[in-house]
């Protein structure tokens, strides 16, 4: 009994969070408040954010929560535009002949927000520091492109680090130090706008542990506290010498415990921005914020992927997987049960990345039954007629995961139920384990955005990001030949042509890309939304 | 004060328990056996109950729902047709057909499934409904009457128990089985829910144990077990009917949230519990299809707490 | 009285040490890592994963991890850290429970007294409309889910009426929480409407009701004394069980109205196995549950004299 209401929350809150409100006429009767008070560069507003997992330590945070929070705090040397195009930011130039080494100039004057300067050192130092296996930091592994990253982080579990600093980072001058890769990567650039490559100032070194509960940075905002489980707040960093100086006072990330909880605060004036729609209020949330609501692609891919390694999909002939993928009913689906939060995919490439080609996919992402079921029969068909699709019910994949396979069933007659697991660690335990029965589903949102990030980094053999076992020699030296290329652009075309095979050989098959569905108050303006997802807080203008 | 209580409780019903211990003393005397016997009672008594006929009436119609569910309905629960049927409205002209009471978000018959999920749903209440209630009661029987070390024990093994987190317990054991019937998922909700009956029970038997026909009873040498059954329990079994009864409905929603949870049954069995955390999604703009679930849900508890008060009524010897 | 009471205090220690280790074994028994889980669905670096783990001393044998961590609390008061955060687990017990004790205090003073209430008023007229309402009332309670409960609740009174804001913004003014108890306490109220009901309506024939009517005592003290008196037990019990639930068990309230209180943090212990912060929690909540029950044990001494504790 009691337990039945433990449990009852789960369902709603975290999964797909709960408690909607009806109360129609939002969107008409609120047009009391008039732009015409104009823009107020002080005021703060308030986003709806979860309680960060990790200290806020650029090196070790992942997921979203903490992340948004990290990148209003910390700027990096790069950064890209919605175009997918290099922005200078702490840096004057990263300059390589080469993609093997590259020479970064910073720019003058920058300062960390407690008054020290930010130089070459602040960069070099942080990423020996971050690369450490002595630090323990979970994003360390970004840093194994760099020359000498063995010594400081040996492959081996538990191996003593042999140096203190990798071989690979040279300090010019104050403001010069060189980048040497072990291998030339032609869209290196691009990683170094991840947070991770964040300068720290000298005070983070005396005390990392207190360093990542009050943060100094050299970003836009400037930390001001954290009340755990409450809010953290931020405030505009005057001192700023980015493009991407802060049009508002300053940032409140309030905690919320569910989506839910967090629209009807939007709506009652309570919280000014949000990352996300709850499905409840999904339906009608364009009704109830009028202009206010936001509906626009972000650069993140939704996939069910055959686990290569069970006896099902071994040695499987790639046109079944043709089959099942002309099985789904893509369009219906995001239409009905996704409510135009997605939208179908036609190719193994997100929209918003260097390199993303339209429709290359052609017939086999569209769904026609016919030639499904003679694509199964040509290829041999699915041993036992019965698949499943393994998803984390923490996740809200449930109703999408029943979708599909009810569209495969139908269109095919082939047998397909969910396998769900409780909670994502024991999704990801199985799925590392090589212990999927069937197929499971995968989603991926760009660390940076070029295209082989969705190809390289989830089905080249020896990725980390590749579980399912996939391996084809013909592709990896595809891969190989694209990483090598002496540009960007023949690297991203080589690039294209892989995903063209992938076509022929479905190491997955792609469902949909992902949708941003959010909304703000009428307290603001001027929200945008990232490739990420996120809304670009620098640029939003509190109202008077 | 103290006189009046003890009063009341000698007056209680002397009659029940020395007649029956007279009889046990005589031996089987079959017509004797028959009139006085308490159980034996209690049955007449219930057929004369109204509420006892209309809750055994709805729960017969129940069961035959749960056991033939073919009979009411040629749709299918699992059929699924999105693009013609996603979230359609009901149309209450056409009764007992699939469109009855319009369809849900993936395209299904509301009806269909409504009538499909009877069986898992009144299975998984009733089943742990009747595990927790003897697990429950007789561990809080045996703490309430002997007590001393043997009430340490138990009271403190409830406490434990009633501290571990519902969800941490349930995956536990879910976690040990691959196949996740109804059966695995109503051992794994009676796993944890056992607690409460037994802290009512033992609680209940506290007082009783006190009145003085069990006195009578010990003193006439009547064996721990026939004390229990015939005295004890009819007069302490009234509070932990009520939690139970009440808890039935509580087990087939939670079976739901299992489900939910990705621990339940398996999305191929039809359950209401399912379809109401389903539903729930769709509440500001479908609400037909919690609705209906909910519905069978509230009858199926109000049958069974009907059944209760009935039954209790036909045992509790000052209510005669 | 005293004895009992010592005793029963001293038996806090081996429940107390039962539960903490059931707790950690079911903790480690389930499948997932919390160290490999904050590299989320992107590949995670062995090394890395492994450091971790030596550095949180999780790679120590199971036996070894609790001896350590009962040690901590014991001599130091120290509950150890969070994996993800770093953070002491104190201080997120320090923000959890206050806020929750509130909630809860709250929750249980309504459903004491509304469900006594509406079980005395049915009980006392048992089988005429009074109530059969109070039937229908708590079935509806029963049937109805507690999200959706929440829903109607703020549809109504903070959407149409106005009366509040539908969230909880601060968690120290009783006025917002009142919503989110109200709900928390609905499904618990059902059950003790219906315990009162059918304790009164049961001892309102009994005997001694009669003659205390008999002896011409004022029925305000009949019903207010003997009646209650008599008919409390399995109410108190029931209630004495329900301030532990209420506590701990919250998840689903908590995330409706947007509490940071205790269900809602063991909820999030547990997907993440954050073994020690669960750890934490759930000792604090045992610590209630054995003062209750031992609380419950004295009331039945009080409710019923015949009761005696050696």
């Amino acid at each position: 009994m009691r337990g039945a209401k433990s449990a009852t929350w789960v369902a709603g809150a975290i999964i797909v969070a709960m408690a909607a409100t009806a109360c129609g006429g939002g969107g008409g009767d609120k047009g009391s408040k008039n732009d015409a008070g104009g823009v107020n560069p002080n005021g703060k507003f308030s986003v709806e954010v979860g309680e960060p997992q990790n200290p806020l330590q650029p090196a070790n945070t992942m997921e979203s929560n903490g992340s948004i929070v990290v990148r209003s705090l910390f700027a990096q040397l790069v950064d890209y535009d919605p175009q997918g195009k290099i922005v200078m930011v702490n840096a004057q130039s990263v300059d390589t002949k080469d993609n093997k080494t590259f020479t970064v100039t910073l720019k003058d004057g920058w300062t960390f927000h407690d008054g020290t300067p930010v130089t070459a050192e602040s960069y070099v130092k942080a990423w020996n520091w971050a690369a450490n296996i002595n630090n323990a930091q979970t994003n360390a592994s970004w840093f194994a492109d760099i020359k000498g990253f063995e010594d400081v982080h040996p492959a081996k579990e538990g191996a003593k680090p042999k140096a203190d600093a990798m071989s690979g980072l040279k300090v010019v001058d104050d403001k010069t130090f060189t980048i040497e890769l072990t291998t030339p990567i032609p869209y290196f650039v691009y990683k170094l706008g991840y947070e991770v490559f964040s300068p720290l100032p000298e005070s983070f070194y005396k005390d990392p542990k207190a360093a990542g509960e009050n943060p100094v940075g050299n970003g836009p905002y400037q930390f001001v506290k954290w009340d755990h489980k409450k809010q953290i707040e931020v405030k505009r960093f005057d001192g700023y010498k980015g493009p991407d100086k802060a049009k508002n006072g300053g940032v409140i990330f309030k905690n919320y415990t569910g989506l839910e909880a967090a629209y009807e605060d939007l709506k009652s004036g309570n919280v000014d921005v949000l990352r996300q729609i709850g499905p409840k209020d999904l339906p009608v949330y364009r009704d109830d914020l009028g202009d206010r609501a936001v509906d626009q692609a972000y650069s993140a891919i939704q996939s069910i992927v055959p686990a290569f390694y069970s006896k099902q999909w071994k040695n499987v002939d790639p046109k079944v997987i043709q089959g099942l993928s002309m099985a789904i009913d893509r369009d219906t689906i995001t239409k009905t049960v996704l409510q135009g939060t997605r939208e179908p995919a036609t190719g193994f490439v997100a929209k918003g990345v260097l390199g993303y080609q339209d429709n290359v996919g052609g017939d086999v992402f569209k769904y026609d039954p016919a030639k499904a079921k003679e694509l199964i029969k040509a290829g041999g068909g699915v041993p036992g007629n019965k698949i499943s699709i393994q998803y984390n019910a923490d996740g809200g994949h449930k109703e999408w995961v029943e979708a599909v396979c009810n569209s495969i069933s139908n269109a095919t007659g082939i047998k397909c139920a969910g396998d769900s697991k409780a909670d994502f660690q024991s999704d990801l335990d199985a799925r590392e384990a090589h212990e999927v029965k069937s197929i499971y589903r995968s989603g991926w949102v760009l660390d940076y955005p070029v295209n082989a990030n969705f190809i390289r980094d989830l089905y080249a053999t020896t990725s980390a990001g590749n579980q399912s076992g996939f391996s084809n020699k013909e592709l990896d030296s595809m891969i190989k030949k694209a990483d090598i290329a002496p540009t960007l652009d023949e690297s991203v075309k080589e690039y294209q042509a892989v995903e063209k095979k992938m076509v022929e050989l479905m190491p997955a098959i792609p469902l949909w890309y992902y949708k941003v569905n959010a909304g703000y108050s009428e307290n603001v303006s001027n929200v945008q939304y990232a490739q990420n997802g996120d809304p670009v807080l620098t640029g939003v203008e509190v109202k008077k | 004060m103290p006189d009046v209580t003890k009063t009341a409780v000698e007056n209680a019903d002397p009659m029940a328990a020395t007649a029956a211990d007279a009889a046990a003393a005589t031996g089987p005397a079959p017509q004797a056996e028959k009139a006085r016997s308490l159980w034996g009672d209690a049955w007449r008594d219930l057929r004369r109950n109204p509420y006892f006929v209309v809750s055994g009436i709805l729960i017969l119609l129940l069961l035959l729902i749960a056991v033939f569910p073919g009979l009411f309905t040629s749709a299918s629960p699992t059929y699924a047709d999105l693009r013609n049927h996603y979230l359609g409205k009901p149309e209450y002209g056409k009764v007992f057909s699939a469109e009855w009471l319009g369809y849900d978000g993936q395209g299904r018959s509301v009806f269909a499934r409504v009538i499909y999920g009877t069986r898992a749903s009144i299975t998984v209440g009733v089943s742990v409904t009747v595990l927790v209630t003897v697990l429950g009661g007789l561990v809080g029987m045996i703490a309430g009457y002997f007590g001393g070390w043997v009430d340490t024990i138990l009271s403190r093994l409830t406490d434990v128990f009633f501290a571990v987190p519902f969800l941490l317990g349930t995956l536990v054991v879910l976690n040990s089985f691959t196949d996740r019937t109804v059966w695995v998922v109503s051992g794994a909700l009676a796993f944890l829910g056992w607690t409460q009956i037994a802290r009512v029970m033992r609680g209940s038997v506290i007082t009783i144990k006190q009145a003085d026909y069990v006195h009578a009873a010990q003193a006439l040498g009547a064996s721990t077990s026939r004390i229990l059954m015939k005295h004890i329990l009819p007069n302490a079994v009234a509070p932990v009917i009520v939690v139970a009864t009440i808890a039935l409905g509580g087990y087939i929603s939670a079976e739901a949230t299992l489900s939910y949870l990705g621990l339940g049954l398996p999305t191929s069995v039809v359950s209401w519990g399912q379809d109401i955390s389903g539903g729930a999604q769709q509440i500001r703009t479908a609400q037909h299809i919690m609705l209906y679930p909910s519905i069978m849900l509230s009858i199926t508890v109000l049958a069974f707490i009907m059944l209760g008060d009935a039954v209790r009524n036909a045992l509790d010897p000052k209510l005669r | 009285m005293g004895r009992y009471v010592a005793r029963r205090l001293l038996q806090m220690i081996p429940v107390f040490i039962g539960t903490t280790l059931l707790i950690f074994l079911m903790v480690y028994a389930l499948p997932g890592d919390p160290v490999r889980a904050l590299f989320g669905d992107k590949g995670a670096d062995p090394t890395t994963v492994a450091r971790i783990r030596h550095d949180l001393g999780l790679d120590q044998p199971i036996l070894k991890q609790y001896w350590d961590y009962m040690t901590g609390i014991i001599l130091h008061f120290d509950f150890g850290n969070q994996i993800a955060s770093g953070r002491p687990v104190r201080d997120v017990l320090g923000e959890a429970f206050p806020v929750t004790i509130r909630l809860a205090s709250l929750a249980f003073a309504i459903e004491l007294v509304v469900g006594i209430a509406l079980g005395v008023w049915a009980g006392m007229r048992a089988g005429k409309l009074a109530d059969s309402l109070v039937l229908i009332f708590t079935l509806l309670l029963i049937s109805v889910p507690v999200f959706v409960l929440g829903f109607i609740f703020k549809l109504v009174f903070a959407f149409q009426l106005g009366w509040m804001t539908p969230n909880v913004q601060d968690d120290t003014n009783y006025s917002q929480l009142l919503m989110p108890a109200i709900v928390l306490a609905a499904l618990s109220l059902a059950y003790v409407a219906r315990l009162t009901r059918t304790s009164i309506a049961e001892n309102l024939r009994a005997d001694y009701m009669r003659t205390a009517v008999a002896k011409g005592l004022p029925r305000r003290r009949v019903i207010g004394v003997h009646l209650m008196r008599n008919s409390m037990i399995p109410v108190v019990t029931f209630l004495g069980t329900d301030i532990g639930a209420l506590m701990g068990g919250a998840v689903v309230t908590e995330g409706l109205f947007n509490i940071h209180g205790v269900g809602g943090t063991i909820y999030e212990s547990i997907l993440r196995r954050e073994g020690t912060t669960l750890v934490g929690l759930v000792t604090v909540l045992v610590l209630v549950f054995l003062f209750t029950s031992l609380l419950v044990d004295l009331l039945y001494a009080v409710l019923d004299p015949r009761i005696r504790y050696a």
